[in-house]
Order: C-alpha cells, then structure tokens, then sequence
C-alpha cells in the first residue's frame, strides 16, 4: 500500500495520544478504517486504551468500552450478545489488547470465547512486553529479550499463541505487521464478513520498549517478517495453515536495531537463528499438512 | 380486576423461585456460571428456555470473572442483564463489582449467601456479600423463597431507577433450597410493573460515546458524587418498588420490617432467614410477658439509617443477630447500626455471631438470650453464640 495516496475514511482521528513515531496507531487506522462505522469496540488497559485517549476526548469515531484488563473477551462476548438482543446483531465488535491482556491475564477469557466461537474480531497488538507500564516481560516476550523484569535477557521462549488459538479450531486466525497495510487491510476485511471468533495479531515493535530508532519501527516490523522471526499467516478452522510470508534473511540485521537484543553474546545470537528456523520450518510443516 | 385470585401458586424453593422471577422480569443477556448453591437458578431458567417460555440469551462463560465482564459489556448496550452466584464466584467477581457501579450499569445479580473458604464450607453466611459492601451495589437481603421471586423483579425496577447495579442476597439451603408455597404473579402484572426505560448512556454506533475511558480527578470525583446523588435515591425507589408490588400482587414490602414493635421493651435486629427464628423468638417472649419485637433489615446498601433510628426509637435494648464475621470487628449489621445510631438516642446494642458457618440458632437460645441481656450494660465486643 502506498500509504501516501492511502484513503482515510476518517474512523481514527489526528490528534491522539500514541508515541511519536508508534506504528500502534497506524495499524488502528488502517483496521477501523477498514471496519467502518457500524461497529462497538472494547478495549483493554493497554497501550491502545492510551491511544484512544481519555474523556471526554476519543480518537476513534465509533464507541468503545474501557473493560479490565483480563476481559477484552468476555467483554466483546457481552457487547455483541448485548447488541444483538436488541436487533443490532450485523454490528462488529471489535477487542483490542496488548499482549498482557492477551498472552497472559486474559488468556482464560479469550480461551473461552473461542471455545463459544463468539461472533468477534480480537486483535492482539503485540509488542512483546508489557510496554504500557514500562516495559516488563510477559508470556509473549521473546527468548533472550531483555526487558525490566528481565534484564539479563528472558531465558525462556514467547508463548505461541497462534497454535493455542488453532487448537481451538475457530474460524480465523491471521498475523500481520505495520509494514505490510494492504495485507493487515485484507486479512481485517475477511474476518469482518466471518461469522465466529477470529483472531488478528499484529507484530508492534515498540519504540522505548524494543530500543529502536523513533523512525525506524516500520523498518524493524518488516525486519520481523522477512526474517521469519513473525511470518504473516492465516490459519483457517484451525487446521489449513498459509505462510504468506518467505524467509530470506538471517535475524542478524533484525537484532541489530534493537538495544533489547544487544546483550546477546555470537553464540546466543546463534541459538535464536536455530529457534528461529526451526520454528519456520514448524509452519512450512503444518502448511503441507492440509494446504488450502 | 383482582390479579391475586389469578395467582398461580406452586410449590417453588428459594433459587426456583428467583428463577420464576427473572424469567417474569425477562431479561435480555444473562451471563452466569454454575456454583452451588446457586446452581438450581442457573438451571431453572435454562430449563424455562429450552421449553420456549424464557426469551433470554443464556451464556455460560468460563468463570464468574467473565460472568460479570460480559454482563457488564451487554449492560453497555442497553440490555436488560441478569446474573447469579454465591461466594467464590462473588469475591471472584469482586473488581468488576466496582466497575460496574462506576460505570453505572443497572445489572440485577442474586447471589446465595455461602460461607467463603478457607476451609471449604457450604454454609449458609453472609459474609460473601456483605464484605461487597463498598463496591456501589445496592443490597437487598430476602428471608423466604416468595420474598426472593417478589424481590428480584423488584431489583430491576430499582436498577433501572437509579443505573446502579442491584444485588438481592438470600441464605444458603435455609431459603435457596427450602420448598415452601409460592404465588407466582401473571406476566402482564409484571410487564406493568417493570416498563423499559430508555437509558443515560449506551454505546450506541450512531453516537461515538465511549464508556469507562480514562477520567481526570475532576471527572472521576465527579463520578463519584454522581453515584452518592443515585445511592440517595435508592430507599426511596424500593419503597417505591414495594408499594407498587403490593398494589399489583397484594405483597407489601418496605427497606424493613418491623414486627410487634408496638411497645417492644427490646428488639432483635437481623437479615435473612435468622428473621424468622427471631420472629418465633419474639412470639415466645411476648406469651411470656416479655414485650419483644423484630426490626428485620432488607435494604443493607444504601443502609436506612433513618429508617433503623425511627424503628428502633423508644426501644431500651436491641440484640443484633449477625450470620456474618469481620474479623478484628465483629458482625457487620451490628456495626453499620452501631454506626447510624451514634450521637442519637437509641437502645443499648449488644451483637451477637449468631449461627455463623450455618449452625443453628434455636428459638429457645433467642429466648434466653433476651432474658438474659434485656437489662444488661451495651457490649462493644461481639458475642459468640455457641
């Protein structure tokens, strides 16, 4: 997408409270852009609850419900069950949450409207950490990264949530990064017309967070995908797998730009190479299994 | 037309007979998660679906947590909501108890009054919601199952006065579980008495309003000044509530009870199904020639407190019978009355742990207990009752 002839339907407005130079609120542009008026959304305590902004002021055009941190699920559930109780069942309802709200204290709640197959888009703006609060380790922070709780690098693997979701076996489940906006405006476009739960995660690499450069995060998403350190997917019914994206670099250039990786000694860099193929190559494997 | 000569009297114990009230009360969404001993609501109304009689969206999340979450979020909407549960999953439920209140969604949630664990107990005890008391939710305290079906449909129309979220409470197996008589009132009756009404704020697509966004201290303070104007409101719409539930059904009810207080030399104060162990109590003592009377509370949130002064005026002295424990404390209604009652003239208090963990309190240990502190100095400590 040539973002400079993009055309804005104006759901997310200027003026909002993201970092300056945070790709955050150019992916929320994009998806309630692409979600469009007729639609509620709830979101989690996250850095997108600060995006939003606060009363009296919002930054999206359509409303939204400020849920508790673990409820971005239950809270959706509630919001399209209530809506469509009343007639108002063709309305979307959109989730967003960090991957605190996510990965960890919300994992129970999202579990469980999956397993309803609730008629909702959930979007995870991963950035890897709790970044909102200054940046600690969740479940989703990558092995080695470090981060406020774990300053020596975290010693064990993120937490794949994609293959949790797909053991679910929900209609939808898509990754998608910042640096490729007419793909993540796809992928947001298939699951509005999905009937059931579906599942977007988007790579957020986040500036204080990760350590990179206020004009590089579009750069280090790309990075991210082309490395094969966050391919772009889709997994549909849980069980046909497409890998959108190939490999064709080494991590090298992708740690490089981030001060969270500079600890790691050549042989660590190596390690996470071997993780990193190894998970490819895991994909590729669930790809052949039933292609689509 | 007399609607009383068209009530259908059945045989209902206290969670069936809640059950019968929520589907008269037809709520929209109603979000709830098993836990004895509130089970028997939850099943009663999914068994009032599957017949075609209950037109309520049922859903049956993974935890009371996301119970709650969700009965808040269709709330949002504009959704008539209800819930149920008991202990475990009211604590469970406790931050979102708060969020409710502030957000002012007029959720309707009965809980079944359960002892909380450690250890793990069934028991009937009300310290689960009583230890809820300063999350904004209106509490109402119901002594039998006809009370509980009248006090439900009541609760919406309360909710609905004042956007607050209202919770009606009754004891474990003592009313869930009892099998009593229970006139169960037509559905137009009802449809007459709780009309929709349109609410404040909604997320509505067509307006953009958010809801719960993050408030500067002039607007949260703000909030909260806004949720002490509607608390404000509440004794007066449950009068309200049970003044035109009365006109309707022929059942009165009031924010308390008061039974042979004419000329009471003492009073028991209590809430829940120890009333009527007190009522008896108080039959006993009068045969006797002892002048007792009952001050039976129903609305604990927002507490009555001009209510209790008035009842309980000219009364020498009132023993507080409490099936809850605040440890380091004591019984919580004897607090909170102990509390209303400072600085004016009242009766000498003394409050007793009366049957906490379930066990029973006799009508002969009442009796005793009132010969035997009728005429005694007030005690500040609470009092175990064996």
């Amino acid at each position: 997408m040539d973002i400079s002839r993009y055309e804005d339907h104006g759901q997310f407005c200027s003026g909002h409270a993201a970092c300056g130079g945070c790709v955050e609120a150019l992916t929320m542009r994009v998806i309630l852009n692409e979600i469009g008026p007729d639609a509620v959304g709830v979101v989690a305590p996250s850095c997108t609850a600060v995006i939003l902004g606060g009363y009296p002021t919002s930054s999206a055009r359509i409303p939204f419900i400020h849920g508790l941190i673990e409820t971005a699920a239950a809270m959706g559930t509630g919001v399209k069950r209530g809506l469509a109780a009343q007639g108002k069942g063709d309305t979307t309802v959109v989730c967003f949450a960090g991957d605190g709200g996510t990965y960890d204290i919300g994992i129970q709640a999202l579990s469980s409207a999956a397993e309803r197959n609730e008629d909702i888009l959930y979007v995870c703006f991963d950035n890897e950490g709790y970044m909102n609060t200054g940046g600690q380790k969740s479940s989703s922070t990558p092995h080695g990264a470090a981060t406020g709780s774990t300053p020596l690098g975290k010693a064990t693997v993120k937490k794949n949530l994609i293959e949790i979701m797909a053991a679910h076996r929900i209609p939808y489940i898509a990754t998608a990064s910042p640096s490729h906006l007419a793909d993540l405006a796809a992928k947001v476009r298939k699951a509005r017309a999905i009937r059931g739960m579906k599942v977007l995660i988007v790579v957020i690499p986040c500036l204080p967070g990760w350590g990179v450069a206020d004009d590089s995060a579009v750069r280090v998403a790309r990075l991210a995908v082309e490395s094969g350190v966050f391919p772009l997917l889709e997994v549909e019914d849980g069980v046909t797998w497409r890998i959108a994206s190939d490999k064709t670099r080494p991590i090298d250039a992708y740690l490089a730009g981030q001060k969270r990786y500079r600890h790691l000694s050549d042989g660590e860099r190596e390690a996470l190479q071997a993780e990193v193929d190894a998970g490819f190559a895991r994909l590729k494997a669930l790809e052949a299994i039933n292609p689509g | 037309m007399n609607r009383m000569l068209n009530d259908d009297l059945q045989l209902l114990n206290g969670n069936h007979a809640v059950a019968w009230g929520v589907r008269l009360a037809g709520p929209d969404v109603a979000p709830v998660y098993p836990i004895t001993p509130q089970t028997p609501i939850l099943e009663k109304l999914i068994a009032f679906q599957a017949e075609g009689k209950f037109d309520c969206d049922l859903l049956t999340p993974e935890s009371e947590h996301s119970a709650m979450a969700a009965a808040v979020a269709a709330s949002a909407t504009g959704a008539r909501v209800f819930t149920a549960t008991s202990s475990q999953g009211l604590m469970l439920m406790h931050e979102l108890l708060h969020y409710a209140s502030g957000a002012r969604m007029p959720i309707v949630m009965f809980n079944v009054n359960r002892t909380p664990a450690a250890p793990w107990g069934f028991w009937p005890d009300q310290t689960d919601s009583l230890s809820q008391r300063d999350t904004g939710w209106v509490q109402l305290y119901s002594e039998h199952p006809q009370e509980s079906l009248d006090t439900v449909v009541q609760a919406f129309r309360i909710a609905e006065g004042c956007e607050l979220p209202v919770m009606v409470n009754h004891d474990a197996f003592y009313v869930s579980h009892a099998v009593e008589p229970v006139s169960v009132p037509e559905a137009e009756a009802v449809r007459d008495f709780l009309p929709r009404r349109e609410r404040s704020l909604w997320l509505d697509t067509g307006l953009g309003r958010s809801i719960g966004a993050p408030a500067g201290q002039e607007a949260w303070h703000a909030s909260r000044r806004e949720m002490d104007a509607a608390m404000a409101r509440v004794e007066g719409l449950t009068r309200e509530a049970g003044r035109l539930w009365g006109e309707a059904t022929g059942r009165v009810y009031d924010v308390l009870e008061a039974y042979r207080m004419e000329g009471a030399q003492l009073a028991f104060v209590t809430m829940g199904s120890m009333a009527g162990t007190a009522r008896e109590a108080v039959d006993a003592l009068r045969e006797a020639g002892l002048a007792a009377g009952l001050v039976r509370l129903r609305l604990f949130r927002p507490l009555p407190a001009e209510a209790l002064r008035a009842a309980l005026a000219d009364i020498p002295v009132a023993l507080v019978l409490d099936r809850n424990f605040s440890p380091g404390m004591g019984g919580i209604v004897h607090q909170e009355l102990a509390a209303a009652l400072y600085g004016h003239d009242g009766p000498r208090l003394h409050g007793f742990l009366a049957g906490v963990g379930g066990i029973n309190v006799p009508v002969e240990r009442l009796v005793a207990l009132a010969r035997e502190y009728r005429d005694a100095a007030p005690t500040h400590a609470p009092i175990w009752l064996e």
